[in-house]
């Protein structure tokens, strides 16, 4: 009987540890893994991250459409969108375009922009040297920013592929920030102390994004 | 003494499916089928169905058959003795192979329909999709026109009426998407909150529209028609109240419709200049909020407690009208109050915040003009 | 040396043993169905016809969550665990589970998390509402607060699972009678057997999506948000990777449960006894590899989805297999068919409907058109209700005379039968048309074209839920007045359990029988 204890106990150990596997498969190593497959395939539109620009020949003969897409996530309240909504641009030329954001609203807010291609195998032929995507942009109230977007296009890009969909939802992310709006505040604050006396403040700050609430 | 007892049970069935016959087909036509659809695509699909359903029921004679045999005559009761076999490595093999057999003949057709549904490029036309809690909105890129498409107001009419139903109640909307006929338009779906799905079925298109991501699909009709489709994928509340209407125009009359959406673009903004009484305001305004509102803060203005505030004696409705502004106009973040900037004109937010603001015993006494409204837009 | 049971309520809350247990799940899951079944019957009240009368959309979102989180959690798993429970000692002649202390707290949390979930109808804001699939953000941004509970209930039920499942997996390994080979074991322990690793393998992995969505909501992390860097995709990619296995979670006991059925009533030994087993286990792996095919419309790339498509088709293979092994072992037997059969015989032709419907809805371009829609609710209905709970309503016929001791009512087992039947054909037939002619699934309201469907179904499922208030009365009778039964019970049955007294003693093969 004791035998049998001890083979009872070997096998309740190991699974226990195959569960505790699992449930660190779920939450550490599907994501991440998720993620590269996203990377690899193009799933879901996921653009690369920043890349290095090499020196590359534009190829003359043929010409990609780019297509700039501007959504607004539920609550974020700027304006958005793309100068250009349409660009033609040569394979392995460098192109530069710009999206404008304001913020009508009278708080310092953060925002993230999604980026999203169709077609998924346009992706992997699709490099943003410079964009505004790589970091959460923060605006005052009543400010406005054009947002730089520097891309090429490989000119491996399959023959068939000749119309590209960019597209970036904004999405509001005050809340998570704290740090960059008082970063602003300070700034803002700043920079009124070097406006002395004229013009007195009649801005009033707050830090949390939204007074109202519901 | 089971056979008698299995019979009259069966005639009892049978007995109740023809109680309820009189039922069936009392709304007309009764489809049982997936619908062909209008596109190249849409029939392929259809065949591919057609195909399969086919293939199934050819094994389901074959094996239900055999089984329907045994039952009867390998029966007890009629005195059949039991054999003994338990194993055969050649039926395994045989019944292993040949269902694969079927299953690589089916994934040849299969897989040159999905690759066509694939073949986005090439698009005549482009049109931004965006799924809303609970109403679509169609961007056309490039033409300077886009508008927002609900459930129809006879829709929401006859919900609670407790009388019968329009043909095409719940599936028509205020706005419809028009396409030119023999054109390629993709369609590029996403959506503003949570997940939906576009879905067309006479087009055989169904995307599903996710929060911050971009998908797409395309079609192209050849004929002029009318196309109802829903949305797909659990939205929440009123998931099964955001239809769509598709509707295909030979070119020169989409042309034509498209100018004609540009001028009234103008016609809006001409009205948002006029000035209107407070009876005009409120009046209108209920429409407005009937139409937009109701559906979350509901028809009494008492919202849903947990979910959706009230409007009756809440603070925004009665506190300072620039916070009253913001969130209608804006949307409030992180909830489901959307911002109704694009959705409503000058006109019809002036009209319902008015009506907010004086109905369901808040009596503000105040009116707001549609100036106002353009105003706060411009951020003065 | 072997005692009887403990006196009053110490007996059930203290319990170790195996036989109680099982009761307990089993009465548990019992409740549960019955609770699962009324959430329905609001469901169909309110599609009896077009426009709202009953409830509202928001309360409707709820009950079908509900419902399916009942029905799947609550009942369906329960009872295959009660029935392992019961069972698998007796068959493979063990005195009991190996860790019967755990087994007794696997049954009692269990409770707690159903009254923790059913327990959010009442608060404000109401009960989850995202549907049984929880699809994030409308399960984690746009929730009701309830969602809270609801997650710490699915740790609660996930919990249980994974220790009943340990513990089946620790008494098929270690305890079976001298003999007893693997490949000797009845099927029903096989199927268990693979089950229990299924549910270790992916019942974390479920504990790890919720865990998630809690982080998401209270801590700040962006998982399946798209503004943190994260993706409401991922959610569905990591739900269906548990979701998809947990479908076989539901349907590989049942497999078991009838393959020792069909053998008894057909007096002739199962047909293709180790490629069953073998079959059991493809299956079982390729679940693992086919998750996304519940997400065709996600818009994945095109290589993606035919790999998915692929591999879906490849599982008809070995389903085709174990239905023409019933099918065969049926073929020159020497029939009877009392009311286990026909609960067999219908979970065979009515699965096989539902395989067919799975085969049709694996062709990923088709699936466009029906996913999502109500031809998916039939699909699964029919995988579902025929398969799990035609062969637990088989099984307790079965086995209910070596339980209590006592035998039920024939001809009130062949009403019940016929009636649930007829409900269940009823029900979920209609389904087919409707979904085919575009009726999207969790809708509250529906425009009059699918009208006459959505009436007949609405009709059946109360002839469904009429024939378990009968099953509940059978049960009750057996129980109280029933005839005595045998030792043998059945003239064709074969397997350990049928050696010992009826009713089971209440220690079994404290001494290991000799298996041959």
């Amino acid at each position: 009987m004791a035998k049998h204890h001890k083979a009872i106990a070997q096998t309740s150990a190991k699974m226990a540890a195959l569960v505790v596997a699992m449930f660190i498969f779920a939450v550490w190593v599907m994501p991440p893994i998720y993620d590269v497959f996203c990377d690899i395939a193009g799933l879901n539109g996921k653009t690369k991250g920043k890349y290095q620009a090499v020196e590359a020949t534009a190829d003359t003969t043929r010409k990609v459409q780019v297509r700039f897409v501007a959504t607004n996530n539920n609550g974020m309240q700027w304006q958005f969108g793309p100068d250009q909504e349409l660009v033609e641009v040569h394979p392995g030329q460098a192109f530069v375009t710009h999206f404008k954001a304001y913020n009508p609203t009278n708080n310092v807010m953060v925002a993230q922009a999604v980026p999203s291609m169709v077609p998924h195998n346009a992706t992997d032929y699709f490099f943003k040297t410079e964009c505004f995507c790589f970091n959460q942009q923060v605006l005052g109230p009543g400010e406005s920013a054009e947002l730089a977007l520097k891309f090429v296009v490989d000119q491996e890009i399959p023959k068939r592929v000749n119309s590209i969909v960019l597209s970036y939802t904004l999405f509001d992310v005050t809340a998570d920030s704290t740090e960059m709006v008082k970063q602003k505040l300070e700034e803002m604050a700043g920079e009124l102390r070097n406006h002395s006396g004229a013009m007195q403040p009649e801005l009033k700050l707050t830090t949390t994004a939204n007074t109202i609430t519901q | 003494m089971l056979i008698r007892s299995n019979r009259s049970l069966s005639l009892l069935l049978a007995c109740l499916i023809l109680a309820m016959l009189p039922g069936i087909g009392s709304a007309g036509e009764l489809q049982l089928n997936m619908t062909e659809g209008v596109t190249a695509v849409s029939q392929e699909v259809y065949k591919l169905h057609m195909t399969i359903l086919w293939v199934c029921v050819a094994i389901g004679v074959v094996v239900f058959g055999a089984m329907f045999y045994s039952m009867f005559a390998h029966r007890k009761s009629r005195g059949a003795k039991a054999a003994n076999f338990h194993e055969s490595l050649k039926l395994e093999i045989l019944w292993t192979a040949l269902p694969l057999f079927i299953l690589v003949g089916m994934a040849f057709p299969a897989t040159s329909t999905l690759v066509k549904i694939y073949d986005t490029d090439n698009a005549d036309l482009d049109i931004l999709v965006t799924g809303y809690q609970w109403k679509w909105k169609y961007e056309y890129l490039g033409k300077d026109v886009s508008f927002f498409s609900n459930l129809s107001a006879k829709s929401k009419d006859q919900i609670y009426d407790g009388k019968a139903k329009s043909e095409d109640y719940l599936l028509d909307v205020d706005k419809v998407l028009y396409i030119p006929t023999g054109k390629k338009v993709r369609f590029l779906v996403t959506a503003q909150d949570v997940i939906h799905s576009w879905w067309v079925p006479e087009l055989a298109v169904k995307r599903d529209a996710i929060p911050g991501f971009i998908n797409e699909a395309w079609t192209r009709v050849e004929e002029p028609g009318l196309f109802h489709g829903q949305c797909a994928e659990l939205c929440g509340k009123d998931h099964g109240f955001m239809p769509i209407m598709v509707e295909a125009l030979p070119p020169e009359k989409f042309e034509q419709w498209l100018e004609e959406q540009k001028a009234e673009a103008l016609a809006v903004a001409e009205a948002a200049k006029q000035t209107l009484s407070f009876d005009e305001l409120y009046s209108q305004g209920e429409a407005v909020y009937n139409q937009y509102c109701s559906a979350c803060h509901q028809a009494n203005g008492q919202g849903i407690p947990g979910n959706f505030p009230a409007i009756a004696g809440s603070k925004v409705a009665t506190g300072e009208l620039s916070g009253h502004l913001s969130v209608v106009i804006k949307g409030v973040s992180g909830t489901s109050m959307q911002s109704f900037a694009d959705q409503l004109t000058p006109v019809e937010a002036a009209a319902v915040i008015t009506f907010q603001r004086n109905a369901f015993g808040n009596n503000m006494g105040q009116s707001v003009q549609p100036i106002d409204i353009v105003k706060y837009q411009q951020g003065q | 040396m072997a005692h009887g049971p403990a006196k009053g309520i110490s007996r059930w809350l203290f319990t170790t043993n195996h036989k109680d247990i099982g009761s307990m799940y089993l009465w548990f899951s019992f409740a549960m169905f019955f609770m699962g079944g009324i959430f329905a019957l609001v469901i169909r009240a309110e599609l009896f016809e077009p426009g709202l009368q009953i409830v509202e959309p928001a309360f409707f979102n709820q009950m079908t969550t509900l419902h399916g989180l009942v029905m799947v959690f609550g009942a369906v798993m329960p009872a295959f665990v009660g029935l392992a429970n019961w069972m698998l000692p007796m068959m493979v002649g063990a005195p009991d589970m190996a860790l019967p202390r755990m087994n007794n707290w696997s049954f009692w949390i269990l409770p707690f998390a159903f009254a923790m979930m059913t327990s959010t109808l009442f608060m404000e804001g109401g009960a989850p509402n995202f549907g049984w699939t929880f699809y994030a953000p409308l399960s984690t941004t746009y929730a009701p607060d309830s969602v809270t509970f609801f997650i710490f209930a699915v740790h609660i039920m996930g919990a249980s699972s994974i220790m009943g499942a340990i513990n089946i997996v620790a008494t098929i390994l270690n305890m079976r009678a001298p003999g007893m080979t693997l490949m000797k074991m009845p099927l029903f322990v096989w199927t268990w057997l693979i089950t229990a690793y299924l549910l270790i393998a992916v019942m974390p992995v479920l504990a790890g999506v919720v865990t998630m969505m809690l982080m998401d909501i209270h801590f700040g992390t962006s998982f399946f948000d798209a503004a943190g860097g994260g993706d409401p995709v991922l959610f569905q990619h990591v739900f269906w990777f548990f979701g998809h296995p947990e479908v076989y979670i539901m349907i590989l006991p049942a497999f078991g449960v009838v393959s020792a059925i069909i053998p008894t009533f057909a007096r002739k030994p199962l047909f293709g006894y180790s490629s069953m087993v073998y079959a059991t286990a493809s299956i079982a792996f390729l679940s693992f590899i086919v998750w996304a095919h519940h997400m065709f419309t996600v818009g994945m790339p095109l290589f993606g989805e035919l790999v998915f498509m692929y591999a879906t088709m490849l599982i008809a293979v070995p389903t085709g297999v174990k239905v023409f092994n019933w099918v065969t072992t049926m073929w020159r037997g020497s029939m009877t068919f009392e009311t286990p059969m026909l609960f067999s015989i219908a979970f065979v032709i009515l699965f096989t409907i539902g395989g067919f419907s799975g085969l049709m809805l694996a062709i990923a371009p088709a699936d466009f058109q029906y996913h999502d829609t109500y031809f998916v609710v039939a699909h699964f209905h029919y995988v579902l209700v025929p398969g799990a709970i035609f062969s637990i309503t088989a099984a307790v016929y079965y086995w209910l005379p070596k339980w209590c001791g006592k035998m039920y009512n024939e001809t009130l087992g062949k009403v019940h039968f016929w009636l649930a039947f007829a409900g269940l054909n009823i029900t979920f037939f209609p389904m087919h048309f409707s979904g085919l002619a575009g009726m999207p699934r969790r809708i509250p309201d529906y425009n009059p074209l699918w009208a006459d469907w959505n009436m007949i179904s609405s009709i059946g499922s109360l002839l469904f839920g009429a024939a378990q208030v009968l099953f509940l009365y059978i049960v009750i009778r057996t129980i109280v007045s029933g005839r005595k039964a045998t030792d043998g019970v059945w003239d064709g049955a074969e397997g350990l359990e049928w050696t010992v007294a009826s009713p089971a003693p209440y220690h079994t093969f404290t001494t290991p029988p000799e298996v041959k």
